[in-house]
């Protein structure tokens, strides 16, 4: 057990060090860089020496691989920089912007799994059934509306023309929180539903319910007690696959809500070509992305005691 | 007798999914339609700033007008052109080299299949919008680096497949026949495991048109995609957030035309998959 949890995460290394070879090899590519994007910001015509000068100053006039290693080493004693245009440091600026992250991704995570799971459950037990119906269809159009799209009407009606919340959140607390959760929620529920739905079902079909049916079992013992209990591994798993998408949602999410978490954060630096804000931004979410896989391999477990660890994998 | 029931209900459910598939067939059609002919049957000049601004819908102009004064049904429909096309030509580029990666790995083994999986377990790692975003930035935007970001997160998906699929294919036993006939590699993956693999790879493609296209309109947004004066649905909806309080139809225009061009793209990939897969659609 213990050494199971040590290699996935040993694993992390080589994902981390390719992840960010990768993102410091196209910032290369890219062409133009935080000096120029400040130039071209602020509009003034500059000399080529200022240019190289301030280059020079940031380190990023010597060879992309010693800029590599340089940045890894610093990384190494715990320094990962200072942010090209605001000159802050990149990790405490970056740690500060993560609880309003947080709570809005464990908002959207409770609002998904209160929407999608009831309603997943109901329209299997309908099967084909007019409430089925519906709800798939609902699930179907919110799979069909860009997050953005669905941010932006759910700010048009409940914040503009019914103004039960304001416009824009200046500040982090639960009443700014709503409108953005909603809007991941949408998305994530729709995808999530239909999981569910197809799970329950499946479950369902079994000769084990028919068995129960038979000997008189009332279907509502059978659906709570065997069939929900036995679905749980299946719907955690999906759940926290999601999880990986709702935390790319949130850079798009908070930038129109302006919501002050790592993703408007990531969305900012990117615009600005902050390249160690970039980088940091891109292995907090693999370091996210791994834990999480870690932990739901490990609630497999406890759910499911007949799943070996490190056992089969796909 | 119970058999004979099933198999009619099959068939019946069969016909059903036809009749389906042709309908939505002829609406995808009716929608690449417009989409190809979008310069033609667009009102106005979509570029042309010759009317009075932030006009609110009427009978002149269906859509009202932009902040520029442009007609915004015409950049509607031109800027449905533009996502419609750049997303239908970013899955094709995916489709293609997913399929070619995952075919090769599957048949050549070895250090290339192990190395080429690890790197597509990288990519599927990640959660691929953030990534996107990465590269869209890093390569200065554009739609065409915005097509090259979705196209670099999106490709391992596809290589799975169509990996799956030749390695199930290569242990059949007419794979070895045609082998031991002499056929070259070559003519083994064109002729046959090519042929085989592509129904799944293909269902795949018709089902990502609409995430693709909204998360190329959503690069787009950010102003990672197609750059103003082009008109693109996401940008057009970028450029009109601010005068959201005021003048919503900006926004409201063109987010209902990706949300139509979606949904049709969504339904006919549920119904091709239903089609050719019928035992899945019982469940879903």
């Amino acid at each position: 057990m213990r050494k199971y949890v040590a290699h996935r995460l040993l694993q992390l290394i080589p994902i981390l060090l390719i992840i960010t070879f990768l993102s410091f090899g196209m910032m290369r590519l890219a062409g133009s860089d935080a000096v120029l994007q400040k130039m071209e910001n602020t509009g003034m015509v500059v000399s080529q020496e200022v240019i190289d000068a301030a280059r020079a100053e940031l380190g990023l006039d010597k060879p992309f691989l010693t800029q590599y290693f340089v940045w890894l080493g610093n990384l190494l004693r715990g320094d990962m920089g200072t942010s090209y245009i605001s000159g802050q440091e990149v990790f405490p600026a970056f740690i500060s912007k993560l609880p309003a992250t947080l709570l809005l991704t464990a908002v959207s995570i409770l609002l998904t799994v209160v929407i999608s799971i009831p309603l997943g459950v109901l329209a299997a037990v309908k099967q084909n059934r007019l409430t089925d119906y519906l709800i798939r269809t609902a699930s179907f159009l919110g799979n069909s509306m860009p997050n953005f799209f669905v941010a932006l009407l759910l700010m048009y009606f409940f914040a503009i023309r019914l103004g039960w919340f304001p416009v824009i959140s200046r500040e982090v607390n639960l009443q700014n929180v709503i409108l953005p959760s909603i809007t991941l929620a949408i998305a994530m529920s729709a995808k999530y539903l239909r999981q569910v739905r197809a799970t329950v079902l499946d479950e369902l079909s079994k000769d084990y319910v028919t068995g129960a049916k038979a000997r008189g079992i009332r279907f509502s013992v059978t659906l709570t007690k065997s069939v929900l209990r036995a679905c749980l591994v299946t719907i955690i798993t999906l759940l926290t696959l999601s999880i990986g998408s709702l935390l790319g949602g949130t850079a798009i999410v908070e930038s129109i809500f302006m919501w002050d978490g790592v993703g408007k954060l990531a969305v900012d630096a990117i615009n600005m070509r902050d390249y160690p804000m970039i980088q940091a931004y891109v292995m907090w979410m693999a370091i996210i992305y791994v834990c999480v896989n870690l932990i739901t391999d490990l609630s497999y477990r406890a759910l499911d005691p007949r799943i070996r660890l490190g056992g089969a994998r796909i | 007798m119970t058999a004979s029931i099933t198999v009619r209900r099959q068939k019946i459910r069969k016909n059903h999914t036809k009749k389906r598939l042709f309908f939505f067939m002829i609406l995808a059609a009716l929608l690449m339609l417009v989409v190809v002919f979008a310069e033609q049957i667009c009102p106005y000049d979509p570029n042309a700033q010759i009317f009075s601004v932030l006009e609110p819908p009427s009978a002149a102009h269906p859509a009202g007008t932009d902040r520029f004064g442009r007609d915004m049904l015409s950049r509607i429909l031109v800027g449905l052109q533009t996502s419609v096309l750049s997303t239908l030509i970013l899955v094709v580029i995916i489709t293609v080299a997913g399929t070619v990666i995952g075919v090769l790995c599957g048949h050549l083994g070895g250090i290339v299949d192990s190395f080429m999986m690890r790197v597509s377990d990288v990519c599927l790692a990640f959660p691929g919008l953030v990534f996107a975003l990465a590269i869209a930035a890093l390569l200065n935007g554009g739609l065409q680096n915005a097509i090259i970001a979705l196209a670099v997160i999106s490709w391992p998906k596809y290589a799975r497949i169509a990996r799956s699929q030749t390695l199930a294919l290569e242990s059949t036993d007419y794979i070895a026949a045609a082998r031991l006939a002499g056929d070259t590699s070559a003519q083994i993956i064109l002729r046959h495991i090519l042929p085989n693999s592509a129904g799944p790879v293909l269902v795949t493609a018709i089902l990502d048109i609409g995430t693709m296209m909204m998360e190329l309109a959503g690069l787009s947004f950010l102003g990672l995609g197609a750059m103003p004066p082009t008109a693109e649905l996401g940008n057009m909806m970028s450029g009109g957030r601010s005068m959201l309080q005021t003048y919503p139809w900006v926004i409201i225009g063109p987010g209902i035309a990706i949300f139509i061009a979606v949904v049709i793209f969504n339904l006919l990939g549920d119904t091709v998959r239903d089609y050719l897969d019928p035992r899945n659609s019982r469940r879903q």
